[in-house]
C-alpha cells in the first residue's frame, strides 16, 4: 500500500514510478511526480523503485490565471 | 516594433491571459487566438486519476504559447517553492507566476512569505514573476530580492473591480527597474487601457475575458484595449485642465 495523491493506493510488488505511470495511462511528459517529497527528473522515472509506505505525487497542469 | 522584455525573453503582446475557468476547451482556445497574447498561465494540481486522458495540454500549442505556471492556492513560502519546483518540471520551464495567499477571502498576497519565496526560487534560478500587492514599497523588496518583473493588483483576482489604486500603479512604475505587469482586477476593456495608460508594461489577466458572456469577443477587446492604451501612454496625454479650451479658431466667425 502507498499513498497516491493523497489517497491509499493498492500496489502489487514492487514497482517503478515509469510503471505506475503507465498502469494509470499517464504520459509521463505531461507531469511531474513527487516521491517522499523529492521531485523525480522525468530520466530517473524508470530507475526509481516505489516501496511500501511511500507518498507520491502526481501533478499536471490544469487551467489557472 | 514595441516589444517588452522579461529575464532575457522578449514578448510583442503585452498581454498575458489565464486558462481557467473557460465554458470549454474549444471556447478557451478562440479566446487565446483573439486575444494575441503569447504568454498563457496555468496551474499546477493533482492529477485526477479518474480523468486521466484528459490534460490541458491537448488544447495549447506550446509551440506558439509560452507557458507560465502558477503558485496559486499556496497559503505559505514553502508550499509555493514546493509547487513552483513541480511546475518546472511538467513545464521544463524556470518560469513561475509566484503566488503566496494571506487571506481567502480577499485573496490578497502576504508579503512576507512572497518575499521569502521569492528569494529561496532565485536561489534556485527561477524567472520569478511575484503577484503582489500595489505597494511601492514592496514591489521595490521584491526587486531586490530578484524577482525578474513585478505584478501589482489592480483589485483583489476575479473581482473585475478595475484599478482601484491608479496612482500606486504609477509610483510602482516610476520606482522599478524591471516589467510592471497589473496582474488581477481588470473586469473590461477601459481597465487593461488604463493599466496601460498609467504606464504598466504589460496586463495579465483571466476571469474578465473567461467569465465574460462572449470570451472571444472580449479577448480582442482586451487585445485592442492594451494596445491602445500602450500607444496613448507613448503619444504623452494632455494635461487635465480644470475649464474648457476651444478647439475652433476663435478668429473669423461669421457676424462678428
Amino acid at each position: 500500500m502507498i499513498k497516491l495523491n493523497g489517497d491509499p493506493y493498492e500496489v502489487a510488488g514492487p514497482l517503478t514510478v515509469a510503471e505506475l505511470l503507465a498502469r494509470l495511462d499517464i504520459d509521463s511528459r505531461r507531469v511531474a511526480v513527487e516521491h517522499n517529497l523529492a521531485i523525480l527528473k522525468r530520466d530517473t522515472l524508470d530507475r526509481t523503485t516505489i516501496a511500501d509506505g511511500d507518498e507520491i505525487e502526481i501533478v499536471n497542469f490544469v487551467g489557472g490565471g | 516594433m514595441d516589444t517588452f522584455t522579461i529575464a532575457g525573453k522578449t514578448f510583442s503582446s503585452r498581454l498575458i491571459v489565464g486558462t481557467g475557468k473557460y465554458s470549454s476547451p474549444a471556447v478557451m482556445v478562440q479566446a487565446h487566438e483573439a486575444s494575441g497574447a503569447e504568454m498563457i498561465t496555468v496551474a499546477v494540481r493533482r492529477v485526477n486519476l479518474d480523468r486521466t486522458k484528459e490534460s490541458l495540454l491537448d488544447y495549447i500549442d506550446t509551440s506558439k504559447y509560452f507557458l507560465l505556471p502558477n503558485t496559486a492556492g499556496c497559503y505559505t513560502a514553502d508550499e509555493a517553492v514546493r509547487t513552483a519546483r513541480l511546475g518546472r518540471e511538467v513545464g521544463l520551464s524556470n518560469w513561475v507566476k509566484l503566488e503566496v495567499i494571506g487571506d481567502e477571502k480577499t485573496l490578497f498576497p502576504d508579503n512576507e512569505a512572497l518575499l521569502e519565496a521569492t528569494r529561496v526560487l532565485v536561489r534556485e534560478g527561477f524567472v520569478v514573476l511575484p503577484y503582489t500587492n500595489d505597494d511601492p514599497v514592496v514591489c521595490r523588496k521584491l526587486e531586490e530580492a530578484g524577482a525578474a518583473a513585478v505584478m501589482p493588483l489592480g483589485a483583489p483576482i476575479g473581482s473585475g473591480l478595475g484599478i482601484q489604486n491608479t496612482n500606486n500603479i504609477r509610483i510602482i512604475r516610476e520606482f522599478a527597474r524591471v516589467p510592471v505587469i497589473v496582474d488581477a482586477g481588470v473586469g473590461t476593456a477601459s481597465d487593461a487601457a488604463l493599466a496601460m495608460e498609467l504606464g504598466a508594461d504589460g496586463v495579465l489577466m483571466n476571469t474578465a475575458i473567461a467569465g465574460a458572456q462572449e470570451p472571444i469577443a472580449m479577448a480582442e477587446a482586451m487585445k485592442l484595449a492594451v494596445r491602445a492604451g500602450r500607444l496613448a501612454y507613448l503619444s504623452g496625454r494632455i494635461p487635465r485642465k480644470m475649464y474648457a479650451n476651444a478647439s475652433s479658431p476663435v478668429e473669423g466667425l461669421v457676424g462678428r
